[in-house]
């Protein structure tokens, strides 16, 4: 097996308030792997991404990472109101020193990728949630990340939109090759985009289920009513409430 | 890959949900409804404008004897005497002058210390609170204890004015530039900590921008109470040229109450004038981005 992209080793992480938030987590994502996340609101699983990014490092245990550059997509698609889409999507080439021609021309190739050639110049107030989501994740796309971590990132979206961006979403991942952590809390979503699903219990979060998912790629939109997709997605949900009760 | 082969491999940016975009405001109006906006937003001032001069004309001749009259004189022997004859209206004017000067550069002093201030104390919770009471203070101290004390240490003429204005001025700038540099959402921090911002980029792409608005609402708030420095100040110091504070005073004792209006109504109009001025500024530099609907100017 090559080299992991991360790997988790016995993380856990207490809060200076004394928060126990997750609690004993090994995994490792391989490289093009995408690995989705789900469990019960409030269990960690932010926190789990940002111990991975090091915003907020674990407190025992280790993570390790084999990147520096990572893609980082949170639920909110927090652009700058005051920029336009085009200087949203090139901020990170900016706080990373890109040269201007370099910076714009990534740019360009990204706005192209997600759908929004047109809307350069709109700013986000003007733009729809699921609109705005794009440019999120086409300013994570100018930084070529080996790995990506999606935190709900299109929670707040309305279904249809939600598997629109999910069929766009795999065809990303099937044509820039980078690895995924996926936290949602929608099963359905964490079957259909990745290989391997795993399970949260409520906080302190540890992890109680893995689940493969033996379904190839490229997917369609169909496979949402296969009854192998079904089942799958069946056995996820009843691991997640047995620990609810 | 190329962009071409990319789009093969399946990506069809046409099938995106760019159709649901939302327009950049209303729909461009018809010519009759920004007649009737215009209506709707002058009206209702103008109504109550009419109904004051109404009230002020009623208290004038039906509530005061002829030989009380000078209390409250009716609008149009203000008029009259303080607009339409011009040795008054060229002395109110010349002292509006004196006191705008004194107000702007005391506002211009109070901005750049107020937004230095607030952007050093943002800097470090240490610097804020070390400094913050003192702000606080500046804020509580009454001004009239203050202003002879000015005069003593300094002199009684433009300078001492101006630091009247600049003490005057001071706190809604620095509490409203403060407030806007740390309201930035902890997401939009998380983001710039990711890609390694320095602490100063961090200030100028993401704090300052996002406390722009802010920061314009503490200038309005600030320039009119600079004017109001202005006129404290003058009203105290009677040397050098004479500010609307020294005619208020001169008027006062000589019961010219006509005149008293008059500059009561330009000391009034100019502090609108900077207050509106401020806003517009504001409102201008931040409507293409803000996500605000009918913004008041
Ligand atoms: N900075 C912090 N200090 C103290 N406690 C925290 C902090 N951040 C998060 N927590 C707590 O840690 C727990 C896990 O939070 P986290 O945000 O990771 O949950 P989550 O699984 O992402 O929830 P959701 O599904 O609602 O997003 C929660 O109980 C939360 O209150
Ligand atoms: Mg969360």
């Amino acid at each position: 097996m090559k080299a992991p992209v991360i790997e988790f080793r016995h993380a856990g992480k207490v809060f200076d308030d004394g928060t126990h938030a997750v609690e004993d987590v090994s995994f490792q994502v391989g490289p093009e792997e995408i690995v989705a996340i789900v469990g019960p609101s409030g269990c960690g699983k932010s926190t789990l991404l940002r111990m991975a990014s090091e915003l907020s490092p674990a407190t025992s245990g280790e993570v390790e990472c084999s990147h520096e550059r990572l893609g980082y997509v949170f639920q909110d698609a927090t652009l700058l109101p005051w920029r336009n889409v085009q200087r949203n999507v090139e901020l990170f080439g900016e706080l990373r020193g890109t040269p201007k021609e370099e910076r714009a021309r990534q740019a360009q190739e990204v706005i192209d990728l997600v759908g929004l050639k047109g809307f350069e110049r709109h700013y986000p107030k003007a733009l729809s949630g699921g609109m705005k989501m794009r440019v999120s994740l086409a300013r994570s796309l100018t930084m070529k990340p080996p790995l990506f971590l999606f935190d709900e990132p299109f929670g707040a979206l309305d279904e249809i939109t939600r598997e629109r961006l999910n069929d766009e979403l795999l065809k990303l991942f099937a044509i820039e090759d980078f690895a995924a952590i996926f936290i949602t809390h929608s099963v359905n979503e964490a079957v259909y985009l990745s290989n391997r699903v795993l399970v949260m219990s409520p906080r302190p979060g540890r992890l109680i289920g893995e689940f493969n998912v033996p379904f190839d790629f490229p997917r369609s939109a169909e496979l949402r009513f296969e009854p192998d997709f079904a089942r799958l997605s069946g056995e996820i949900s009843h691991a997640l409430r047995s620990e609810l009760t | 890959m190329s962009i071409e082969a990319r789009r093969e491999a399946g990506l069809d940016p046409t099938r995106s949900d760019a159709g649901t975009v939302n327009g950049p405001g209303p729909e461009k109006p018809a010519r009759r409804s920004r007649v009737a906006g215009l209506m709707s937003t002058v009206a209702p001032p103008l109504v109550v404008f009419i109904a004051f001069i109404a009230f002020w004309y009623a208290v004038s001749y039906l509530f005061l004897e002829e030989t009380q009259r000078f209390l409250l004189p009716p609008p149009h022997e203000v008029f009259i005497v303080s607009f339409l004859d011009t040795v008054n209206l060229t002395e109110i004017l010349n002292a509006l002058f004196s006191t705008t000067q004194v107000a702007l550069v005391g506002l211009a002093i109070a901005i750049v210390i107020g937004v230095s201030f607030a952007v050093l104390m943002s800097l470090g919770k240490w610097v804020e609170r070390s400094l913050y009471p003192y702000a606080v203070i500046l804020q509580t101290v009454p001004i009239l204890a203050i202003v002879p004390l000015i005069g003593f240490w300094f002199d009684f003429n433009f300078r001492s004015r101006v630091i009247v204005c600049v003490i005057i001025a001071l706190f809604p700038i620095i509490t409203n530039t403060l407030f806007g540099l740390q309201s930035v959402d902890q997401q939009m921090h998380d983001l710039f900590t990711l890609h390694k911002a320095s602490r100063w980029t961090r200030l100028l792409k993401l704090q300052l921008p996002h406390a722009l608005p802010a920061i314009f609402a503490g200038f309005r708030i600030s320039a009119g109470l600079s004017v109001i420095g202005a006129i404290v100040g003058d009203f105290f110091f009677r040397q050098g040229e004479p500010g609307i504070g020294r005619l208020l005073d001169v008027y006062r004792a000589g019961l010219q109450s006509e005149q008293l209006f008059a500059a009561l109504f330009f000391s009034s109009l100019l502090g609108l004038g900077v207050f509106w001025f401020f806003g517009l500024i504001g409102h201008l530099l931040t409507r293409h981005w803000r996500d605000t609907a009918g913004q008041q100017v």
